[in-house]
């Protein structure tokens, strides 16, 4: 992978508490798309369309809105991210290592053996992760099992369980039988985020088994629930902030694009687990280099005036 | 010492599951339950009403439940997740194998009403192949108690071991084997009788039907046959089972289970590759159960104190004259 761009270096991750305004949190979203076309290129294996509609959620949540200390990784009250949608795990990996969980250079192990970033998320293995994902349907209950503990320990106040969702999880029963429960047991610091980007491995999730209206769904589980624009990175954080204030399990459904950022691949069916040629990721990298020159002039502009 | 009053009458294993938890739960706080809208039966009920705030109800929803224990463990807490061996393996295998086994949580199964002697509910509620299961299982430890008295023991000591342990316990009343509420299940393979003609290696409700089956085997036989419980299927001590076997060259186990991938095959599997002596399992033939009282059940399927001894005098006619000893011994 000689011929690929590095990807550039970033500022510093955020200190505890730094607020980052939605250009900046743009600008990480951007920088953790390129880590995923890089990771992919030079693993040939992995879900590259499923972490790239995931990136702005998680660019939100890791750079502005969870509580974490990179340097403990299990400090008690620190909020929980659980990635249900194991498979975009690229993208989780790519935040942690910006965040110094484990060395950027580490990225470059992905699906290999003796590495420790595995094809779908281990907490045994890799620090930052709570949980062991990659069957869909579980990470909910996992994530109210959290909140469960949190409770009895005193912190459902202070410590918040974000679990990233897909439309496949959405299918799985048992993602319901979480969000009934979660209603039951009334979690306030619970909420789902749903990556809902219509697209899985057979079709479009209108062809395949359509999920419906998962925004209704959930409020008919007894949640709060909204929809918003998964690429809109205002909406994105006054969602996620928003539920944090709420006094009941809250659901985010965001309508996003499968691919997205770039172009080939943006919204069309036929990537899900496939990785990148070497002229595609080329291609990916030359868009994302673009995006990121634009937002960082964007950025400089922005500073110069201020 | 043990928190509870040793059985001496027959009472069935799920009971001590039940009094074992509430033991727990007094002595140390981060122990919960969970159930799936099956407390009463599994005993988990009994924590719950004492610790309304560590006990949670998942509904009929176990794969929900296995999961959330999944969380729950991940966050510090020692969860207690009951139900029926039936939901609790085949019900909720993948949620049990990723979050639990996995990730080598220290979460217990306690799973009821494993077998046939279940009894009336049938084939549907019938868990005959809930060890070949949880055995396959990387990491999963195995424990089938044979009377309360070690079920108490095998609950209270789970505390103190590492990893996810899957617990089998049975609905029926069933005789007490152990006098006391043994200290420890230390390695799980107990000789409970000695004998040098043949041994019998049995697990969970077989155990007091392979000692009654010694006896008959003594009286009418004049055979001596060496009774082995096997608490701890997995993983198997097996030194112990050497051990046996070196001494009668000849065995019969004896589960309430099928014949594939239970006691039977991890004790055959020890002997196949260090100690190759002819080995007969009494269990279920490839079939599924029927409904029928706990006890006419197992008479049904031959899972008697007389299926044992009968199977011990056909493995007896096909004992090698000359023993070898042990591979490597």
């Amino acid at each position: 992978m000689a011929h690929l761009k590095p990807v550039p270096d970033p500022a510093p991750a955020p200190e505890q508490g730094e607020q980052l305004d939605v250009a900046q949190l743009e600008r990480y979203a951007t920088v953790l798309r390129m880590h995923c076309v890089s990771m992919l290129a030079v693993a040939k294996s992995g879900h590259l369309d499923s972490s790239l509609s995931a990136a702005d959620i998680v660019a939100a949540l890791y750079f502005r809105v969870l509580r974490h200390d990179p340097s403990a990784p299990d400090w008690p009250e620190r909020d929980r991210f659980v990635l249900s949608k194991g498979h975009a795990a690229p993208i989780q990996y790519a935040a942690l290592a910006e965040h110094g969980y484990f060395p950027v250079e580490d990225l470059q192990g992905l699906r290999s053996i003796g590495s420790h970033l595995q094809g779908h998320p281990d907490m045994n293995r890799t620090p930052g992760i709570e949980v062991s994902t990659g069957s869909l349907g579980q990470g909910l209950s996992m994530s109210l099992g959290i909140c469960l503990a949190l409770r009895l320990d005193g912190r459902s106040d202070t410590a918040h369980v974000f679990a990233v969702l897909s439309d496949g999880d959405c299918q799985e029963g048992e993602t319901w039988e979480g969000a009934m429960a979660a209603a039951h047991y009334e979690v306030p610091n619970l909420t789902a985020v749903v990556d809902y980007n219509h697209l899985q491995t057979d079709g479009t999730t209108e062809e395949v088994m359509d999920t419906g209206d998962v925004r209704a769904k959930f409020e008919a589980f007894g949640w709060d629930s909204i929809e918003i624009d998964g690429h809109d990175m205002g909406a994105i954080v006054e969602a996620l902030e928003r539920s944090r204030t709420l006094d009941r399990p809250a659901a985010i459904v965001c309508q996003t694009k499968k691919g997205r950022g770039v172009s080939f691949m943006e919204g069309r069916f036929g990537f899900h687990g496939k990785p990148p040629s070497p002229e595609q990721a080329s291609e990916a990298m030359d868009e994302l280099e673009a995006t990121l020159k634009a937002q960082d002039e964007a950025l400089a502009g922005a500073g110069g005036e201020g | 010492m043990a928190p509870v009053e040793a059985k001496t009458e027959p009472i069935a294993t799920r009971q001590a599951y039940g009094d074992a938890l509430v033991a727990l739960g007094e002595a140390h706080e981060e122990v919960v339950a969970l159930d799936a809208d099956l407390a009463v039966s599994t005993q988990s009920m009994k924590f719950g009403k004492q610790f309304p705030d560590r006990f949670f109800n998942c509904g009929a929803a176990e794969a929900n439940m296995m999961s959330i224990s999944c969380g729950l463990a991940a966050t510090g807490k020692v969860p207690y997740a009951s139900t029926f061996a039936i939901f609790a393996t085949s019900r909720s295998y993948d949620q049990v194998r990723l979050g639990i086994a996995h990730n080598e949580l220290r979460v217990r199964i306690g799973a009821s009403h494993g077998g046939v002697s279940l009894g009336e509910d049938g084939a549907s509620h019938q868990m005959i192949e809930d060890i070949a299961l949880m055995r396959a299982m990387p990491k999963m430890q195995v424990v089938v108690p044979a009377d309360y008295n070690q079920a108490f023991a095998a609950t209270y000591e789970s505390y103190q071991r590492e990893g996810p342990m899957y617990m089998r316990f049975g609905r029926p009343a069933t005789p007490i084997v152990y006098e006391e509420i043994p200290e420890t299940l230390g390695d799980g393979v107990d000789v409970l009788r000695e004998g040098k003609d043949i041994s019998i290696f049995a697990c969970g409700h077989m155990v007091w039907r392979a000692l009654d089956a010694a006896e008959t085997l003594a009286r009418e036989d004049g055979v001596e046959a060496e009774v082995v419980n096997v608490a701890i299927i997995k993983p198997l001590a097996a030194h112990k089972v050497l051990e046996s076997l070196a001494k009668t060259g000849v065995a019969v186990t004896a589960e309430e289970h099928r014949v594939t991938g239970g006691l039977g095959d991890a004790i055959r599997q020890v002997a196949a590759e260090l100690h190759p002596v002819p080995i007969f399992a009494l269990g279920m033939q490839d079939e599924f159960g029927v409904s029928g009282t706990a006890e006419a059940c197992m008479e049904h399927f031959g899972l008697t104190a007389t299926g044992i001894a009968d199977l011990a005098r056909e493995a007896m006619l096909k004992k090698p004259l000359v023993q070898h000893p042990p591979i490597g011994g």
